[in-house]
Formats: structure tokens, sequence, C-alpha cells
């Protein structure tokens, strides 16, 4: 935890890498708190929400987005030393968002595809989440984290204890809200019982299954879950592209999605 | 004056540099920089299912991400000659709806406001007028709100699906928002009043203006892209008419015509080809503005925006009110190999999308055209036309007006591809 500055409110700065802004906009989105917010700390840098640029160093930088070119390989390390405590905002920034795809391409193919003059842009061939470049002290997931979170970590913070996080998986969120499982139920592949809590079990309460945005939970069983959700994908390789989605790069689900893939080859050639 | 410089431009979405180059007091380059990192989407759609794609096209922009959902559900419905019922094509207006709430309400008050207020941020704002900025975010919320009661959540909501929703959404919590919508209808309302008065830089362009023009309605989803130079073009024609090209300071490809000049999309386009098919409030809003149409200043796109606000709070009213889920929440699908194209009005102008699929249902080619890829090199030409006026202004004001004039257009340099850096500079 940041020691708390006996008299000035600590300065907090918000980064972005390359992302959607999403995560960035979630916090615009704290309608009823905003302001609050910005008297209880000082946000000296947020481009988002204002021209004003505080000079550093800060007490809390926030980081939405991940690190995909060589300009921001070097940024990162600007960032890190003028930040005493590092948030990761996000799960671009803390597994390299949706943009990791490029990770699993041949350097250079989506490039192609997209532009006309590749050659015009500088880019890295890997999505990195910020802790694959310099140390950060928290990590907040989801695609788009849930806003009450960015809330409950700088209260934390300003009280000095430890930020209270959901710590079961989308699974036991679904259980709570009494939802009937989509999978059992219905026959639906769904992420939920492997899945990092913390959005309320949105896509089961709307019959669909869980896309794994807030990343992989600590205590899941990637194996078991992957052996049986295969057998049922509604079509080729579902249950390999759900882990190869929005948190891909996250080592659990990439290993995941290998095992998928695997055991998907092994039933097409039954 | 020989150099500006502003390490970053604040208050847009994205990184963007902005280079004016002067020659004997003269402006004789402009450029819009694009440095937000390319992220390829279009490249990793190739090879995913259908129905993965309106989740995927969401993370392109988290202001306007309902957008891409719609834009690509239509665009994949037109593949597989999918009609959708008119129970889900109204839901699809009434969660548009809370999108245009959330993100004009957020241009408006949060992000363009401040230029002409002489404030660095909404935040300084609420310093010294609490009242403002409070029921700014009032009726940012409502749009949010509404978002999450039909999408689970307002950035990147989960109920949109090729064909339809994946769930009807409930009556109640959707019925319970009319208070604060009829309370966005009176402030919408004041926000024009207020926008009337507000000291714009004087800039007069003669755009071409273009958007989606719907028979019935104010054009969001389907119909024609009309443009002010009287053609009317069909999603299947938009690319025949509306290209991009890659240059090469951009990570954001450039659009123009077939016949290679700028064009405009967004809220100024919208207002001045389709202000006839406003709803009642919002036409009483605009007649009692005593606005000359067209809108040719730019910078008065705050002024479109909050008309805009009028009419979609009053059609979120509307659509709730007769709200009654009805039938399947999504129609069902039956894969064939096609090819389809999907336009619709992102808050900040048209979206265009082309997806071709396979008999699997698996994506073999998509394109995506943002609305802010399609205005940069008019924002650059824009630029051009306000540079007699910025050289003879001190250093700070030059600046400001520019940036304000980029910030404007409520780019979203994400979708089009985030820093905006202000060089001017002696060139010798």
């Amino acid at each position: 935890m940041i020691p708390a500055p006996k008299t000035n409110k600590p300065k907090v700065a918000i980064y972005k890498f390359s992302s959607c802004d999403g995560c960035q906009l979630s916090i615009l989105n704290l309608e009823d708190e905003l302001l609050d917010l910005a008297s209880a700390v000082d946000i000296a840098f947020f481009l988002e929400a204002t021209r004003t640029v505080k000079p550093g160093p800060y007490d809390v930088g926030i980081i939405e987005g991940s690190v995909t070119t060589p300009h921001e390989v070097e940024r990162i390390k600007e960032v890190r030393s003028e930040c005493k405590f590092l948030i990761s905002l996000g799960t671009c920034a803390t597994a390299g968002g949706i943009q990791a795809l490029r990770n699993f391409a041949r350097p250079g193919e989506y490039a192609r595809t997209v532009y006309a003059h590749p050659e015009f842009l500088h880019y890295l061939d890997t999505s990195t989440p910020i802790s694959a470049h310099v140390p950060v002290d928290l990590e907040i997931w989801g695609c788009p984290i849930n806003k009450g979170t960015v809330v409950e970590v700088l209260a934390a913070l300003l009280q000095n204890r430890r930020p209270n996080f959901p710590p079961s998986p989308v699974c036991l969120e679904c259980k709570r809200r009494s939802l009937i499982c989509v999978a059992v139920a219905q026959g639906i592949s769904c992420l939920g019982p492997v899945v990092h809590g913390g959005c309320g079990a949105l896509c089961p309460a709307n019959g669909r299954g869980c896309y794994g945005c807030f990343g992989p939970s600590s205590a899941g069983n990637f194996s078991a879950l992957v052996a049986s959700m295969v057998q049922h994908d509604r079509y080729s390789n579902e249950t390999a592209n759900l882990l190869r989605s929005f948190s891909s790069a996250a080592p659990a689900f990439r290993a995941a999605a290998d095992a998928a893939l695997k055991t998907a080859a092994v039933k097409e050639t039954r | 004056m020989n150099t500006i410089e502003v390490p970053a431009l604040a208050r847009v979405e994205g990184e963007g540099g902005l280079y004016i180059g002067l020659k004997d007091g003269q402006v004789v380059e402009i450029r819009l920089d694009i440095y937000e990192p390319p992220r390829f989407f279009e490249g990793f759609l190739v090879g995913r299912n259908l129905q993965e794609v309106p989740d995927i096209t969401a993370r392109i922009c988290g202001i306007c991400p309902v957008a891409y959902q719609m834009s690509s559900a239509i665009a994949l419905e037109k593949a597989l000659d999918v009609e959708v019922s008119p129970q889900v094509y109204a839901l699809r207006r009434l969660m548009y709806c809370g999108e245009y709430i959330e993100s004009h309400s957020l241009h408006i008050y949060l992000l363009q406001a401040p230029d002409l207020l002489g404030q660095p941020s909404a935040l300084d704002l609420a310093a010294i007028a609490p009242e403002v900025v409070k029921n700014a975010l009032r009726m940012k919320k409502v749009g949010n709100e509404l978002l999450k009661a039909i999408g689970g959540r307002s950035v990147h909501p989960v109920n949109v699906c090729a064909g339809g929703f994946y769930r009807w959404p409930d009556v109640a919590p959707l019925k319970a928002l009319l208070p604060d919508l009829e309370w966005g209808l009176e402030a919408a309302k004041e926000t024009v009043r207020w926008s009337l008065n507000l000291p714009y830089p004087e800039l007069e362009i003669d755009y071409e203006f273009v958007a989606i023009h719907h028979p019935d309605e104010y054009g969001l989803m389907h119909g024609d892209a009309w443009s002010s130079k009287g053609n009317k073009t069909s999603a299947a024609d938009y690319e025949m008419r509306y290209f991009e090209e890659h240059v090469q300071r951009s990570n954001a490809l450039h659009g123009h015509t077939a016949q290679g000049g700028t064009y405009l999309v967004g809220p100024l386009a919208r207002l001045n080809l389709n202000h006839d098919q406003l709803l009642p409030a919002a036409q009483a809003a605009l007649k009692d503005a005593g606005l000359k149409l067209p809108l040719k200043n730019p910078y008065k796109s705050l002024i479109a925006r909050s008309i805009e606000l009028v009419h979609f709070y009053e059609e979120a009213i509307q659509l709730i009110e007769i709200y009654q889920p009805d039938g399947p929440a999504h129609a069902s699908l039956k894969l064939k190999a096609g090819e389809g194209c999907g336009i619709s009005e992102a808050p900040r102008g048209l979206l265009y999308h082309r997806y071709k699929i396979d008999e699997n249902g698996l994506v073999t080619f998509a394109r995506i055209t943002p609305p802010t890829a399609q205005n940069l090199p008019r924002i650059e030409a824009d630029l051009f036309a306000l540079a007699p006026q910025i050289v003879e202004m001190p250093q700070e004001q030059a600046t400001l007006t520019a940036e304000h004039l980029v910030r404007s257009y409520d780019p979203c340099i994400s979708c089009a591809t985030h820093f905006l850096k202000l060089k001017m500079e002696e060139i010798n």
C-alpha cells in the first residue's frame, strides 16, 4: 500500500496504452462518485478528461491498455519510474487484451490483411500485459472493468487497507443470483467455472455463456472444464475460441486453449 | 510565432498528433498524425464464428460499442438473408438511444464545453458551475442505465447477437427509467438553449454532408447513405463511392469520395440532411433555436448534438412506453456462404461494415470503415481553413482553437486506429 500523504491529496495519473478507451470511460462513468473522487484525490494526469498536466512523480498510476509498439515499450518504463504504486486497469493491461490474438498469428499477417502499406506501421508482433515489462503493484481485470472496483481500490489506498475483490469465479456469482445454469440446463458453452468474478455473471443472466472477459480465476480447474466442454462445441473449436478471445494471452487461458484444440482434433479424427 | 507544441491533445478518444508548418507567416502544411497503435481487428476476425463478431467489434471503441455491434450484426444478417422482427428492430433503436444519450452528454459537457467556457476540464468547470456538471453527469447516467437495462453493462454490452438479442430485457427495469428520461428530456431542451449562447469560433465550411437517411424515421440503421450533393448510395454500394486510403503518417486509414473529395459524417450531417424527421420535441427545440440550416460551423456540432439529445430522450421514452417483449428475441440463422454490408450511425458518424462468411458461419473477410477515418481528411482541411485566423493569434489561443476544432469532431481515434501533439514550425 502507498503511504497516505499527511498533508496533500494523493496524486493520481491515468495513462492509455493500446486499448479501446472503455476502462478509462468506465471511470468517467462513475457519475455518482466522480466529483467526490476528484476531491479525495488529485487527478494530476488524465488526458481523456483534462488538458491539465501536473508533473510527476505520482502516488498512484493507473494504466489502461497493453504494450504493442516499440514506443510503448519505452514509455512504460517512464511511467513506472514516475509512479509509486502502479495499477493495471482492465484485461488489455493485465493480459494483453483482444489485440493479443496477433500473438497466435504469423508475424505481419494481420498488418498485411488490414493495411495497404504495412511498412508504414510501427508495431510489435505481440501484445503483452504491463507486468511483462515492469513490476505492477495491483491488477484489476475486466473487459471492461467493473467501475465499482476502481472506487474500492482508491478508497482502500486512501484508507491504507487491502482492497476487497470478489474472491470467487463467475460460476458462484451466478449461483448467488439464483440463475439457472446455462451449461447444465441448455448445453451452452460457458467459461463461468474458471473465470475471475467481478461482472456479476452478466452473460448467464442474459441467457448466454461466459466468454471470459474478466480473465482466469486462480482456482479454476481448466483441464476438467476443457475435457467436458469440447464435447459440446456447437461449432468447430468453440471452446478454444472462447478461451482465445479477450484474455487469450493469460497463461492459464493460453494453455487451456491449446488443450481444447488438441482435444477437438482427437474428436475430429474419431 | 514559430513553433507550437502540445505534448498531448486532451479530451479526445485516442492518440494523435497535429502538425502545422508555417512559411513566412503562412500555413503551408497541416497534418493530423495518428499514433494510436494499430490493433488489426479486420485481421483477427477472419476465422471467427459469426456470433463472436459483435462481441469482438464492440472492443474497437469503448465509447460507441453499440454502433460496432449494430453495424456488424446488420451486415452479418444481410449475408445470411435474415430479417429481424419489428420488435428486435425497435429494441435496437432503443439501445442506440442509450448510446447517443451517454456519448453526446459526455461529449457536449465533459469533452467540448470546457473549451467554450475556458476551463481545462469538466472537473475544473465543476468548481465554478457545480450544477451544470452535476446535471451533465445525471444526463449521461440515464443513457448508461438504459444501456445496462438492455445490454447488462454500458461499455461492451453482452446482449447483442446477429439476429437480435440473447434475451428480451425485463420490462420493469426499463419502465423504471421513465421518470429519469422525462427529466433528461427537459434537461436536453435546456441544453439546446444553453448551447446557442456559447462563444463558438467563427468558421463556415462548404461540406459534403453524408448520413444515413431512412424514409420513415431519423436515420440510424438501414436506409441509404445520402449526400448533400444529391448522391444516394445503398450500403451494398458504399465502397464504390466512399474509399479509404493508407497514408504514411497515420495508423488510421483516410476516407474520401470516389471523386477524390472530402466529406463529413456525424451530427452536423445528420441534422442537416434529416432534420425533418426529428421527433416533435426536437423539432420544436430546433425551431425555437432559430437556426439557419445547413449548419456549417464544425464547432457548432455541439448544437446539433444537443438537438439530437432531445430527439433520443424523446424516442427512448416512446419506445419504452410501447415495449412489450413478443416472439423470439433473435431470429434463427440458417447458415450459408454469403457476403453482407451494414451501415449504422455511430454518435460520431456513419459506420460501415462488410463481411464474407463461409457455409460454416466462419468469417473469411472483414472490412470496417469507422466514422473518424472518414472525417480525418476533413479535419485537416478544416484546419487549413482555420489557419489564417490562428496564425494571427497568440500561441496559447492558437493552440486551443486548433485543438478545439479537432475535439469538436468528437474523434474516436481508437476506432480509427491516442496522444495529439500540436506542433507548428517554420519551414525553411
